[in-house]
């Protein structure tokens, strides 16, 4: 039994294929979803998209969006998605040191929210590379 | 006739004007590609997304999110997309009229009319007709971004959201092929998802975290795709216009200095004519 699965984002389709078992960062806690899951639509927090395959495992970086599953289907709605190899950790750093200068500076309640999610999608970012060194996929 | 000097002259200036739109038009030529690319890679966001709000409407048609509650038309926003350059022939002049007839209609029925903007053409345009401007994006270029739109979007949406205008419309180029672009309208807001296919309305999906944040961002979305999407659309139109437009600019030169070639030609062999009998009468008077 599969589930066949797409991410994409706006500007580009990214992914496309069937996949025993996906992983995505829903806003309230990671989930996992297998063939036959109900039907559910949620926010994804920034961080990896991780597609089961055989026992391959392929990685997805989304900054947030929208996860549409239906029992055999599963759509990332991305704002924006790369491959998670093609992350940057010099530019994710950099980011996180920008996002956290700008909130000691307590700006305006609006830049603070913007801040604040750049913030976190920076860390999601080192954390994804983090993991993947790890685990060896990255150098 | 004029003297062959003076034609020679123009023919040189003819030919420089000639390899301009001759470069200009395989510009176009090779960006077309990478727009139309650009415009398929759109498509399975908007498609998706597109899906999800149409069973949203479907399983929720009671669902009081102001987007998708039609209410009494008492004032018109109008987004429109144009390019940021001109030769691309008719493009935005057609684009324009349209926009005219909007404007002239809203008038007819006493609608207070606010307009937006993308592309510099529409902004100068919208600028000496005196309307009243939210927001404007120029310099948006060859390969529009998702974040060129969010920003005159946003202002958009929230005038809509704030009741300063109860509807909202898109005008943009819809890309038929190379040789046809198609200015269209569209209502932006309210939502209306096309209710072409029949959707089996017995299931809904769970919500997390709640239904209502969840769907205000999935139809934000929605909106944001669809802005895109007519972002894209029409920078192919304007490569394949200016394609066009430049392919019919380089053959009115070519035959433009055939003709000056012609005089030119008659003029050099009118003055050896009579450079001839003027030698001849000179020679009889000796």
């Amino acid at each position: 039994m599969h589930i066949r699965v797409q991410i994409v984002d706006p500007e580009a389709p990214l992914y496309s294929g069937e996949a025993e078992a996906v992983f995505a960062p829903a806003e309230l806690g990671e989930v996992g979803i297998m063939p036959r899951h109900a039907p559910l639509l949620t926010r994804l927090r920034a961080g990896e998209v991780r597609v089961r395959h055989d026992t391959e495992e392929e990685s997805f970086f989304v900054t947030g969006g929208i996860l549409e599953v239906q029992p055999f289907a599963v759509t990332v709605l991305a704002d924006r998605a790369v491959r998670s190899t093609e992350l940057d950790e010099e530019e994710a750093r950099r980011a996180r040191q920008r996002a956290e200068e700008r909130l000691a500076q307590k700006a305006a309640e609006l830049d603070i929210a913007h801040a604040e999610a750049e913030l976190a999608e920076a860390v999601a970012r080192l954390r994804a590379i983090e993991r993947l060194r790890k685990i060896g996929v990255l150098k | 006739m004029a003297h062959a000097k003076e034609i020679r002259q123009q023919i040189r200036s003819v030919r420089s004007t000639q390899k301009i739109t001759r470069a200009m038009e395989m510009v176009a030529a090779s960006k077309i590609r990478r727009a139309q690319e650009r415009l398929r890679h759109s498509a399975p966001y908007a498609d998706g997304i597109e899906a999800v709000v149409r069973r949203l409407a479907r399983v929720h048609p009671e669902f009081p999110h102001p987007f998708l509650v039609p209410r009494p038309v008492r004032s018109l926003g109008i987004l429109v997309v144009s390019t940021d350059r001109g030769l691309c022939g008719g493009l935005n002049v057609n684009l324009f009229r349209l926009l005219l007839q909007e404007i002239r209609r809203a008038r007819n029925e006493n609608l207070p009319l606010s307009v937006g903007t993308f592309g510099n053409k529409a902004a100068v345009f919208v600028r000496r007709l005196r309307l009243d401007t939210l927001a404007t994006a120029t310099g948006v270029g060859d390969s529009p971004r998702l974040s060129n739109v969010i920003g005159p979007l946003k202002v958009m949406a929230d005038a809509y959201r704030e009741g300063r205008i109860d509807r909202l419309l898109l005008l943009g180029n819809r890309f038929v092929n190379t040789m046809v672009q198609q200015p269209v309208v569209n209502v932006l807001l309210p939502l209306h998802p096309s209710e072409e296919q029949e959707l089996p309305a017995h299931w809904d999906y769970l919500y997390e975290p709640d239904g209502v944040r969840l769907i205000d961002t999935v139809l934000n979305r929605y909106l944001e795709a669809r802005v895109y999407h007519a972002l894209v659309e029409n920078a192919c139109c304007e490569q394949a216009a200016r394609m066009v437009a430049m392919k019919s600019a380089s053959e009115n030169a070519a035959e433009l200095i055939n003709r000056l070639e012609l005089a030119y030609n008659k003029a050099r062999q009118a003055a050896i004519t009579r450079e001839i009998s003027e030698i001849v009468a000179g020679a009889e008077a000796v």
